[in-house]
């Protein structure tokens, strides 16, 4: 962690750590700002809410949400749940694989993409649904799709 | 000036509404009349999203789906004045698809502007939390009781006996907790709510807080759904500033502090015991009852959990009195159930009914059939841990009991539908796999099960020994039924035995003579 991240999670620490239950409201906090957890955090957190380092690390590695390592500059996230499936989600998330030459939980080696799965984004009646970079779409043919991914920088 | 509503829903925006919003603008300055933009929720009928409305003397003229591209044209048309369009689908609140329903808890969606105070007290907003607070809280929990409310989140445990138990238990401190983990795909009721008409959402934690004595309330909100969060979040704010929730609900004198907490993309955390660990900051990993939350729920207090439309419901039931909503439904499924028809359908939507309507008008005459023009194969009700239904079965009745009589459930009234293209047996396995990638892990006939399941449904399809595995699979899922601790591992058997029940071919095996 750069020294100004370590600035942010103290700040976040300091802000948050009387909150009932503030584990998660803390990873939340750190994640929307650096775009993961740092591991190097860890220990920051765990003294600030006397826990162990394996509890915090247990907590950031049971949810799919938090990360540990930074994402791509741009997150595609692509619902892989019934509803899509029903409108051809399968045959869209293997474009996207394809078109960026990478899987789920892969980032592309220029490191422009990280391409994640996603169950429900309660799009289901305009599936199949996407999002990228926070951004929802549905309805989403593959050829939109790939002219969205296209666009980014 | 001519008020024109514009959805901001997210499936709305989803399918273009700001564009929209944006090109009507711009092209209202072009021509010099000027529009008052409204950004509603939205209507349901998601098939015309974005669903632009003209407020008219003959009431709101819809048109939709409208596309950015189509403004300039609308403009031209006239339909400030409500003018006849292709995209014109005439005065909304009369469209079949929304005048065949029976709104009471989805009244307000996609009419009024969520984030309005005014406008939702002006549709009787706050007219429930006001009778709830000149009641003593035996008289709100015994009305609760009488309305036959039970949860919508798919347990349908009465709600009314439930916070039976909450009054009850004697504590220092009590806990509402919402539970806005809507993870069934499918599902969309919540995310609506949250979006379209959040005070709603707000009303029936205070009337719960009211009945039950807690003092603080959290809102669990998955963290797929950002827009529902930043919405729910303003909402909170400006119940706050009217004096709604605070040290003094509405004057009574009873504190109610309401928070938002955001999920973080664990489908488990859906399950209540699982939801309350993570509030507390830990794994969602599931726990043991007894005790149930009611008794020792948050940090241990007694704690109302429930989810967001049975929360939403209350305020009508406080309004208009149990007997109203008693009313509607049927057997020992009542009042109504704002139904959710996605996946591979012609109208998908928001379909709120009394309990009794079957699954064949609402995939048929609500949804008009399947998007791709095939035939429906299949429906998945009630989310990933509900049953896959043939069109044998299309004559059930909305109903908790004659839906779990054939193995099915109502779950969150979630409908998914898949045209005569899906492969079952790659459905079935799906349900394994999902299973095995949000499984906890405390449980053991979950946690392995859902792997060594996804492992027979592969052997199957490779075809050494079909029927030896069959039976194996079988039995496997008996045990995952019999032997895990909660619902996920409980009834992932569902899909999976339902889909080789009643389409054994996809699995390569033989349709019995005798099958229905």
């Amino acid at each position: 962690m750069n020294e100004s991240a370590s600035r942010y999670v103290a700040g976040v620490l300091a802000r948050l750590k009387h909150e009932p239950g503030a584990l998660l409201p803390i990873l939340h906090a750190i994640q929307d700002e650096l775009g993961h957890v740092p591991p190097a955090a860890v220990p920051a957190i765990a003294d600030a809410l006397n826990l162990s380092r394996a509890e915090v690390h247990g907590v950031v590695s049971f949810y799919h949400h938090f990360r540990s390592s930074p994402p791509g500059r741009h997150v595609v996230q692509v619902c892989r749940a019934e509803a899509c499936q029903a409108m051809g989600g399968e045959a869209l998330a293997a474009g996207l694989r394809q078109q960026l030459g990478i899987d789920f939980h892969q980032t592309t080696a220029d490191g422009r993409v990280t391409l994640e799965p996603m169950y429900c984004l309660g799009q289901c009646a305009c599936a199949p649904a996407a999002l990228v970079d926070g951004e929802v779409h549905g309805r989403l043919s593959g050829d939109r799709a790939a002219q969205l991914i296209a666009a980014l920088e | 000036m001519t008020r024109v509503y514009v959805p901001a829903d997210s499936s709305a925006l989803a399918c273009g509404a700001e564009a929209v919003a944006r090109a009507i603008t711009a092209e209202a300055a072009k021509r010099g009349t000027p529009v008052e933009l409204v950004r509603n929720g939205s209507r349901g009928l998601m098939w015309l999203e974005p669903l632009v409305e003209v407020v008219t003397p003959a009431g709101r003229m819809g048109y939709g789906p409208v596309g950015a591209g189509d403004v300039p044209a609308l403009f031209e048309a006239g339909f400030l004045q409500g003018a006849s369009h292709p995209l014109n689908v005439g005065i909304v609140d009369r469209h079949p698809w929304l005048a065949g329903q029976e709104r009471l808890c989805f009244s307000r969606m996609g009419v009024i502007d969520p984030l309005s105070f005014d406008d939702y007290a002006a549709h009787e907003g706050w007219a429930g939390l006001r009778a709830a607070a000149a009641m003593k809280p035996a008289e709100i929990v015994a009305a609760v009781t009488e309305s036959g409310l039970r949860g919508r989140g798919g347990a349908a445990f009465p709600t009314g006996i439930k916070w039976k138990t909450v009054l009850d238990t004697p504590a220092d401190r009590k806990y509402v907790v919402c539970n806005a983990d809507e993870g069934d795909s499918g599902t969309f009721s919540d995310r609506m709510t949250m979006e379209g008409d959040p005070f709603m959402l707000i009303e029936g934690m205070a009337i719960a807080a009211l009945a039950t004595g807690a003092t603080q309330g959290y809102v669990y909100c998955r963290s797929e759904y950002p827009h529902a969060e930043r919405t729910f979040v303003k909402a909170l704010t400006i119940a706050r500033e009217r004096g709604v929730l605070g040290e003094d609900v509405l004057g009574t004198g009873r504190a109610f502090h309401l928070e938002l907490r955001r999920g973080a993309g664990a489908y488990i955390c859906g399950e209540e015991t699982s939801l309350l660990e993570s509030l507390e900051g830990k794994r969602g990993l599931v726990r043991f009852k007894p005790p149930v939350p009611a008794v020792s729920g948050l940090f241990g207090k007694p704690t109302v959990v429930n989810n967001v439309i049975t929360f939403a419901s209350l305020p009508l039931i406080l309004q208009k009195g149990a007997a109203f909503y008693r009313d509607y439904g049927r057997g020992r499924s009542r009042g109504t159930l704002p139904i959710q028809l996605a996946g591979n359908i012609r109208r998908g939507g928001l379909v709120e009914k009394a309990f009794g309507v079957t699954l064949r008008e609402l995939l048929h005459d609500w949804g008009g059939g399947s998007a791709s023009g095939r035939p429906i194969r299949a429906v998945q009700v009630g989310g990933p841990l509900g049953a896959y239904m043939p069109e044998s079965q299309f004559d059930t009745p909305l109903d908790y009991e004659a839906f779990a009589s054939i193995g099915a459930m109502v779950g969150h009234g979630g409908m998914v539908v898949f045209d005569d293209t899906v492969d079952m047996a790659r459905m079935a396995r799906y349900a394994m796999e999902f299973c095995a990638i949000e499984s906890c892990g405390k449980c053991t006939p979950c946690r392995i099960g859902s792997t060594r399941g996804t492992e027979v449904i592969d052997r199957i399809l490779a075809g050494r020994d079909r029927a030896a595995d069959t039976r194996l699979l079988e039995d496997l899922c008996e045990t995952m039924v019999q032997g895990s601790l909660c619902a996920l591992g409980g009834m992932t058997p569902y899909p999976v035995l339902s889909a080789l029940k009643h389409f054994p071919e996809d699995f390569g095996l033989h349709r019995l003579p005798a099958a229905a």
